[in-house]
């Protein structure tokens, strides 16, 4: 069973924490917090996935999902601390044309 | 043994089929009756060319065994897909479903959204899923559109395809999902066939050659073909495609939005007046920032972080703009929400947006701050939230109408493999009138020619050569329209007025086709393997209206942007007075000509002004076309299924 961490940065920012596999059975609980933070007014996420072990291309889906809500509600979603499993996923769908992951939560919104 | 012999008469028709068709190039052909020569000539080669994918086809018909047992543990959604059919006919569906034996969820895709079926599945613990509200006011992509909507609801590992009238067997699962146990295996096609059709089929709608030996030809290549249902496909396969092809249209549309940002700009800027020079500024920071975005992703810049920051510079720019000049946008924000209105419905997605709406934008004169507010619009519709679309990812392909086609060669193109499982284990039903199927095979011939349009497997990366050439195959027989009005005229031409597209019909050109023709017939006898493949060739020619009309129609959407007067395949009956001769005039037409033709080449032999042998090969392919025809007369004469009929009445 995956778990999701969620809490708000000083600065204001959603961090999500998917613990363990985000894959087809659990994408649909990442979609809800996302949705969460932005009822609750944070537009801005941040998605951990420093304990995330394993994702597949629906977590993927999720994320592209979870960055057209933000988008829309004028903030964005950004990926910090991905492993090597996800990187490589990340390359072989070219996601990481669209997402670059951050090294760290703390610079997911270095620079706006 | 079997396949060495098949191979030999793969072999035999082509060299056959070349040797007559250069001949009839190089030395037979009438020029000084250039203008029904060169056509007749044409049409042969096309069918010598659709022969020759055919023995391709057949060349390595895969006849797989016994299917391994499931993988451990793998989990199902069973999907059926509804729109308007009849609840009684969903309900059937539903429950067989419900009742296979492999542990699985059982979904009702209601496109319909009818609360009588929702509460119904609800008391059989079926799911009902509908359109989410990200689908209010966004293109609903029919059945595509239906099912990628609830691949965001559900988790399984596996999804089992049906159409609402496709009644599964309790075995379909534990026979098609041992297949997945290779992990590159993306899709299980098994057969599609009918209970409602008489033996003698008079609208053909069993394709015993196409869920037989052409699959299984098309298997051995690693191509067979996803038909849209009966075929359980892995949710990995289809969403990593989804994502993949996410990424591939934001990175296109990104590039062409900031393209015609920077056009609108542009004019923009040329067309100042002295009032509105105050903007000039403005619109130079906006222009010099599309530059710096369009830098930043040639750098390799990920894409989300580029427009995200150049959408906040572009908001800043406009909220330094003051009040009074905001009230002179109005008018052009009118003409901005009809634009990006239209850019949202377009069904072809970014192969049109480029033709129509975009060139719309910037064509046209915007005041200074109308151009700003179209970036902004612009930036809005096409940028990684994908905005105009409900969903981001669409895992199933919406480029046409036949989305099966379309998803199964991308799943190959990245390297994905499909297998065909040849057992029947869902029975459905088929029209049971000449109007409905005529529909339904117009329907599927457009699709076929809108991805031929749209993505053309001979010049899509990451397809073997065969696959390309299995793909193809099935665009090129839809184009036998054309050549089947050529073998029309032909003949007419040649006994109403002596003219003979042949330079002669002496013994060469009797000793080069009828063993070709004989050869080939021969290779369609020993593949069907005693299957009653004659109906489907009759159809091939028959329908030419239909096949013409989709190549004509596919291409006006395709290229100019046209409707495609698309229409859902009714399940029911369509109730009629009498027989419905008007669907096929172009053929009663045809046919009529052609027994005029025989009646005055008769004439014209009796009065000796025609050459006896001419006369009477053309008069046996005259023969050959009304034989070929006939079968339309027996479908419009077609009353429904009776069998059926008694069956409900003593249900």
């Amino acid at each position: 069973m995956t778990e999701f961490t969620v809490e708000r940065t000083e600065r204001g920012i959603g961090v999500i924490r998917p613990v363990g596999r985000l894959t087809m059975v659990s994408a649909k609980q990442l979609t809800e917090a996302v949705a969460g933070l932005i009822d609750g007014g944070t537009a801005r996420i941040a998605v951990d996935l420093s304990a995330t072990e394993f994702m597949d291309s629906s977590g993927l889906g999720a994320l592209v999902a979870g960055l057209k809500t933000t988008r829309q509600a004028g903030g964005d979603l950004r990926l910090a601390a991905p492993n090597e499993q996800v990187l490589t996923i990340l390359r072989l769908t070219n996601l990481d044309k669209v997402l670059r992951p951050r090294d760290s939560v703390d610079e997911a919104f270095d620079r706006g | 043994m079997r396949t060495w012999a098949l191979r030999f008469l793969v072999l035999l028709t082509a060299t056959l089929g070349v040797n007559y068709v250069v001949w009839r190039w190089l030395a037979s052909l009438n020029w000084d009756a250039w203008w029904i020569a060169v056509p007749l000539v044409l049409a042969e080669t096309y069918s010598l060319v659709d022969s020759l994918l055919f023995g391709l086809t057949m060349w390595r018909v895969k006849r797989r065994g016994e299917p391994e047992p499931p993988p451990e543990g793998a989990t199902v959604d069973v999907f059926i897909t509804t729109y308007d059919e009849p609840l009684e006919l969903v309900r059937r569906t539903a429950l067989a479903a419900v009742a296979i034996s492999h542990p699985h969820r059982t979904w009702l895709l209601d496109d319909g959204g009818r609360a009588e079926l929702g509460a119904w599945a609800e008391d059989h613990g079926i799911g009902w899923i509908r359109r989410s509200d990200d689908w209010v006011d966004r293109p609903r992509h029919a059945k595509a559109g239906n099912i990628n909507n609830a691949l965001m609801a559900t988790e399984g590992e596996f999804l089992l395809i049906l159409d609402a009238d496709q009644v599964p067997e309790p075995t379909i699962l534990d026979r098609t999902l041992g297949y997945f146990r290779d992990e590159k295996v993306a899709l299980v096609q098994t057969p599609q066939v009918f209970v409602n059709v008489p033996d003698h089929d008079p609208l053909g709608s069993q394709a015993p050659l196409f869920y037989g030996p052409i699959q299984q030809g098309k298997d051995g290549w690693n191509a067979a073909f996803f038909c849209g249902s009966n075929a359980v496909i892995r949710r990995e396969a289809l969403m990593q495609l989804g994502v993949s092809r996410y990424v591939g249209e934001v990175e296109i549309s990104v590039h062409r939005a900031l393209r015609t940002s920077k056009a609108v700009l542009a004019k923009a800027v040329k067309q100042l007046t002295p009032a509105d020079e105050h903007l000039r500024a403005s619109l130079d920071h906006v222009a010099y920032d599309i530059g710096r975005a369009q830098r930043e992703l040639q750098r390799g810049m990920s894409i989300a972080d580029v427009t995200y920051r150049f959408r906040q510079r572009v908001d800043s720019i406009s909220r330094g703009l003051v009040e009074s000049d905001l009230a002179t946008l109005q008018a052009d924000l009118a003409e901005i929400g009809a634009i990006s209105a239209s850019l949202e419905g377009s069904e072809g997605g970014l192969a049109v947006l480029e033709d129509s709406a975009l060139a719309q934008m910037s064509h046209r004169d915007w005041s200074p701050l109308g151009a700003l507010e179209t970036v902004r619009t612009l930036l809005g519709s096409i940028d990684v939230d994908r905005g105009h679309e409900a969903q981001p990812v669409m895992p199933l392909a919406t480029i046409s109408v036949t989305e099966d086609m379309a998803t199964c060669m991308r799943l190959h193109t990245m390297g994905w493999r499909s297998v065909y499982h040849h057992e029947t284990l869902a029975h459905g039903l088929a029209p049971e009138d000449l109007g409905t199927m005529l529909t339904q095979r117009l329907r599927w011939a457009q699709g076929t020619v809108q991805v031929m349009f749209r993505e053309n497997p001979l010049t899509q990366r990451g397809l073997t050569i065969a696959q390309r050439l299995m793909y193809w195959s099935t665009m090129w027989s839809y184009l036998s329209g054309f050549a089947a009005l050529v073998y029309i005229a032909a003949p007419i031409v040649y006994l109403t007025v002596g003219i003979l597209p042949v330079d002669s019909l002496g013994s060469d050109f009797f000793a080069r086709l009828i063993p070709f023709l004989v050869v080939n017939q021969l290779l369609f006898f020993v593949v069907g393997r005693g299957a009653k493949t004659w109906r489907g060739q009759q159809y091939s020619l028959a329908l030419f209206p239909v096949w013409i009309k989709s190549f004509t129609s596919a291409f006006g959407n395709v290229f100019l942007g046209r409707d495609l007067d698309f229409a859902v395949t009714p399940k029911v009956r369509q109730e009629r007075e009498g027989a419905p001769w008007h669907l096929i005039k172009p053929q009663l037409w045809a046919m009529a000509l052609l027994v005029l033709a025989c009646a005055a080449g008769i004439a014209r032999l009796a009065t000796g002004e025609a050459d006896p042998l001419g006369t009477w090969v053309n008069i046996a392919w005259v023969a050959f076309d009304l034989l070929i025809f006939s079968v339309l007369i027996q479908a419009a004469l077609y009353r429904g299924y009776q069998a059926d009929d008694q069956e409900r009445q003593s249900a």
